[in-house]
Order: structure tokens, then sequence, then C-alpha cells
């Protein structure tokens, strides 16, 4: 059977300049990497060739069966139950009844909504500031050490590939207001100790900390990657024009590097806006609800309350703030490409 | 900025030239100043990055009494291990670890099984509506996971057609494991850049679409496979909040609901042991493959 395809296949690829190049494929990438048959085999398909056409098809679709199905049950159909239980009264078991709007209004009415959505957003700008900053500025030291290049990749690494339950369960033991590390080392430097996360107005920030220190990382590797690609010849123009070590900063790193820094500042805020593990762990959403989080809120409504059609609500009001993001994210990648 | 068009690199100058110019590197004040910044930044890694880990692992070996002294001593006065066998008999890691094993084994082998087959199907085979298909799953890569955590519970509580469940069951980590857009699309990329051609020749040669893909796509796809594999992994070995959902039965937890689950009523000592012992095999891979998963994050990163 494979041998009959062939005069098929050639037909097709033969015709086609000889050298396609990146500029087709990357052009056609996105859309399914290849045209489909040109319009002359269309016109003169014989009975044979429909059955050979059907058999590939066949075989085709066995290969792509599997990823599919299970896009279908865990990545659409959920996407589209989210949307439909948030509008009901959902009880596992039972037969689901609409409500209307009645999940959202309740979801609106409820005093710890608000401050999930607080929380989310400032953790967020929080981590922007912090865990967005110091990567660039440990990447731009590192890019310019000559040794032990290896050694630093692997220590920044570390912590990522440490599991987040042990970071989070490993700083809320440094945070003990008791025999916790980090009081120690502010005792050890004669400063004033803190509350750190059992304090209303500090637990949010220490949170970020740790998420901070558990996922920096992956951001410092990609911008030590994004630095090496600056052409040397820029920063060698700039200190002929008499630009100082700041100026060549401001002037040639941050333009190179800017597509990158949008880029992973628009991943983080996706990635930040669905923290979920350090607050369950550390904080439990506490003090005085200061670190509860959207999705936290979420497992609250579904998991602690059994209401399914709450927790789908908020996951609706999620997915369309994330969503605008993601699509930002999706389309500046793409023109890139 | 003036762009100008690169002029041949000055004997004795390094290939790549970054921000500190190389000639102000050489002269004695610069390296003064450049061994006092490697010394700072060595020293900050060190207190920022590897003292935790170093606090923790011998946080574990302290006696209970030594563990929350103040001042807390650097170097335990002595060397227990007691916290790490109790850790493992008590919280019965063993059982947790094996169950993360499974869970992460099954999600990794179906994965790398279906996604390849997939992306084969959709870079090389044009399948029907393959481009509908393709879009459909790239729209996902928009949709963030975690927001639908709960409709995909509700899911495979009650799979649709079969009312099954798959809670407290691996296949409930493993079947959902397959739908990941980004490791498909990461698969497809690279096999689009694959030429047809060499397909073509092994098909005339007389090779089903099986065995092409396993014998011509797959070898010459090592790379990007073991980039798949890492990210499969590491990913299901690192998740809390969906095996939370999935295995409210403690007996099939994988290690990391277990901790938290456990840490409320252990002794501390035996949980920063157990938290170590959790920590060991993912460390232990990025050390082993410290290259690859270091040059595959920096890529990753830049090509997008």
């Amino acid at each position: 059977m494979p041998a009959a395809d062939t005069p098929m296949k050639s037909g097709q690829g033969h015709p086609r300049p000889p050298a396609p190049g990146r500029g087709r494929r990357s052009a056609t990438a996105l859309a399914g990497g290849a045209s489909g048959p040109r319009p002359a085999d269309r016109a003169r398909v014989a009975p044979g060739h429909l059955r050979r056409r059907l058999s590939h098809q066949a075989r085709a679709h066995a290969f792509l069966i599997g990823g599919l199905l299970s896009f279908a049950l865990f990545s659409w159909y959920p996407a589209i139950r989210a949307v439909i239980i948030a509008f009901q009264k959902y009880t596992p078991g039972a037969e689901p009844a609409w409500v209307g709007t009645a999940n959202f209004t309740r979801v609106f009415q409820d005093p710890e909504f608000g401050a999930a959505w607080r929380n989310t957003l400032t953790f967020t700008l929080f981590a922007l500031i912090i865990g967005f900053a110091v990567p660039f500025v440990m990447a731009l030291v590192l890019n310019e050490l000559r040794h032990a290049r290896a050694f630093f990749r692997v220590v920044v690494y570390l912590p990522v590939m440490i599991p987040p339950v042990v970071s989070a369960l490993l700083w809320k033991w440094f945070y003990d207001p008791g025999a916790g590390l980090a009081n120690e080392v502010l005792r050890w430097a004669h400063l004033p100790t803190s509350n750190w996360t059992n304090g209303a107005d500090t637990a949010l920030i220490s949170l970020v900390l740790v998420a901070t220190w558990a996922n920096m990382g992956g951001t410092v590797l990609i911008y030590l990657a994004a630095l090496q690609g600056i052409p040397g010849e820029l920063y060698e123009a700039a200190e002929l024009d008499g630009a100082n070590i700041f100026q060549r900063v401001r002037h040639v790193t941050v333009p190179q590097t800017r597509f990158i820094m949008l880029m992973l500042m628009l991943l983080q805020i996706i990635a930040t806006m669905q923290i979920f593990t350090e607050p369950f762990v550390i904080t439990g959403g506490g003090p005085e609800n200061s670190t509860v989080t959207v999705l936290y809120l979420i497992y609250k409504y579904a998991f602690l309350y059994n209401d399914f059609g709450g927790a789908c609500a908020l996951s609706v009001l999620l997915l369309i703030v994330l969503g605008l993001f993601s699509a930002l994210y999706l389309r500046l990648t793409r023109t890139d490409d | 900025m003036p762009r100008r068009t690169a002029a041949p690199a000055a004997p004795g100058t390094p290939a790549v030239r970054t921000l500190v110019s190389p000639l102000a590197l050489a002269t004695a004040r610069g390296r003064a100043v450049y061994w006092t910044v490697f010394g700072g930044v060595v020293l900050a890694f060190a207190l920022a990055f590897l003292f935790p880990v170093y606090w923790m692992a011998t946080g574990a070996m302290k006696p209970p009494d030594e563990l929350v002294r103040t001042p807390p001593t650097l170097v335990p006065e002595s060397w227990h291990l007691a916290a790490y066998t109790d850790a493992w008999d008590l919280m019965r890691l063993p059982r947790h670890l094996w169950n993360t094993v499974v869970q992460a084994t099954g999600a990794w082998i179906l994965q790398i099984v279906l996604c390849t087959a997939a992306a084969y199907a959709l870079s090389k085979l044009r399948p029907a509506f393959g481009k509908v298909v393709l879009g459909g799953i790239l729209a996902t890569l928009m949709v963030p996971a975690q927001a639908l955590l709960v409709p995909k519970y509700l899911t495979i509580a009650d799979l649709p057609l079969l009312h099954t469940s798959l809670l407290n069951d691996p296949l409930g980590i493993w079947l959902p494991a397959v739908a990941n857009a980004f490791n498909l699309y990461l698969l497809k990329r690279f096999f689009d850049q694959i030429p047809r051609d060499v397909l073509e020749a092994a098909e005339i040669d007389g090779a089903g679409k099986l065995r092409t893909l396993w014998s011509i796509l797959l070898p010459m796809s090592r790379p990007v496979l073991g980039v798949v594999s890492i990210f499969a992994l590491v990913a299901v070995w690192q998740d809390f909040l969906w095996p939370l959902m999935v295995f409210s039965d403690t007996d099939q937890q994988p290690i990391s609901v277990a901790l938290v689950q456990l840490s409320q009523n252990i002794p501390l000592s035996v949980l920063i042991a157990a938290m170590v012992i959790a920590s060991i095999p993912m460390v232990l891979m990025f050390l082993v493959f410290q290259r690859h998963i270091i040059a595959g994050i920096s890529a990753g990163g830049v090509k997008g």
C-alpha cells in the first residue's frame, strides 16, 4: 500500500520550487504545515484515487486521535463547561438547574471576592517589580563574569527544581516568628524583626519573596540568552560615542532586549495571577484574608463550600482577564515569527 | 543609536563583546573591580540560593531542641539521621514517592506517544480539518490551565458517555497530561523543519507511516524529545493543585500533596527531612541533565 501512495505524493511534491526555504515553512507553520492538494490534482480524482485518499485520511486521523480526544475531553469540553456551569446550580450527582446570573451576583457580594482580586493584583504588581527587575540586573551582572559561568546558571536554577510545595514549606519555616531563619538574620544584623506571613500588612509581600526566589531562575536564564544575542559592535559604537556604562545599558541593552522583556512580563503576569500553592501552604489565605487569591477562592468555592456554580463563575471571570493577557502574548510572539 | 556594520574584531579581543569593554577589564583597576564583583556575586548566590538548601538539609539532622534554639547553630552540634528514617517510615514516603513515580512516568509515556503521533499527523500527514484542530490546540495556549481546573475536575469525576470516575486513579493524571499544547506545538514545529523529501525517500523504499515515524523522524528528533520528556516529568512531579483535587485517598497521593496534608501533625525535624527527600529526585535529575535543561530553557525562551 505505501508504494501505491508514492506517485500521488510525488505528484504533489515535485512541481514545487526546488528550495522552499524557511520563509514558506514559517508562513504555513501555524496553519497546518502543508498546503492541501493542488486544484489540478483534485480535478482528476479517479475512484481509485478517492479510496487511496480515504485510507490515507484514515491513517492520518489514527495518528491524531489520541491527542485529539485528550484535548477535546480535558481542554475544550471543560472550557465550554465552565461557561455553562457558571449559569447553573450544580451539585455533583444531581440534575443541574439554570439559575441565570445568580452565581455571579452571589460571588460579587462575597467580601472575599474583592479581597481576592485586590490581593491577586497587588501580588502581580509586587511580583513584577521585584521578580522582574532583580533577574534583569542579575543577568546583566552574570553576563559580564568570565569565570564559573556554568556554576552560576546551575545555582540560580536550583530553586526552580525544588518542588514548589517544598519551597513553600521551607519558607513557612523561615518565616516562623519564633525560631525562623528570617527573623534570626534580622536580629543578627540588629534590625527590627518582622511578623512576615503572620502580619496582615506583610504577609502578601512575604509570599512574593518566596515566589520570586523559587521562580527567578528561568527568567535569569532567558535574559542571559537574550543578552548574548546582542551584537558586540553596538556596545563598541556606544563607547566610541562616549556613553558610560549606565548609558550603554539604557541605550543598547534595554532596546535590544525590549521584546524579550515584554514577553517575560506578560508570561509572569499570567503565571502570578494563577498563584495558589504559596498562599494555600504558607498562610491558608490569612491573616484576615490578606493573602486569599482568586484561584484560592475558586478552590474554596468548589471544595469547601461545594458551590461549583460559584467556582465556575469565578473561573470564567479569571479566564476573561487572563485570556486578554494571553492573547496579547500570542499576538506579540507571532508577529516576531 | 547609529548602527554600524560589523568591523573585524581587533586581534586579542574575545569573540563576544559585552557591556564592559575588554580593554577596561585589562587594566589593574578593572581587574580589581572585576574580582570584587565576582566575589560578591559568588557570596550573594551562595547565600540566596545554596544556603536555604543547606539549612534545610542540616536542619533535619539537628535534634529537636537544637532545631528551635535561638540563636540557631550554623552547623549541627551532633548529626542525627533519625528524622530521615522517621520521615521515611512515619510519613510512608516510599508509598508516596512510588505514587509520584507512577503518575509522572505514565503521564510522560502517554504524552510522548500521543503528542508525537498527533504532531506527526499535523505536520506531515495533512489530515482533513488539520488546520482547525491545530487552531483549537493553539487556542488552549491562551486559556490559563489553572482557571479550568474545576470544570476539568468535574469532567474526570464523571467522564462523558462512559460515566466512570477517574478520581483517585493515576489515569486522572495521565490522560489530561496529554492535552499539553505547548509540548505538542514544540514537537510539531520540530517536525516541520524536517524536509518532506527525507520521509518520501523512506516511503519510496516501502516504509509505512508508522515505520517512517519510528525509524526516520524520531531518531532525528532526539533533542526535542529530550526537552519534552523533561518538561513532562518535571510538570507532573512538581504539580500540586491538580493532584490535590484528584486524590482524596491518602494512599494514592503523590509526595507533594502528602507533604502538605501531613505537615500539620508531624514533628518539625521529621517534616524537614521529608522535604529534603522529596526534593532529591528532581534536584538529582537537574544535576545530571543540567546542560540540556539550561540549554532548553534558554533556547525555548528566545525562540518563544
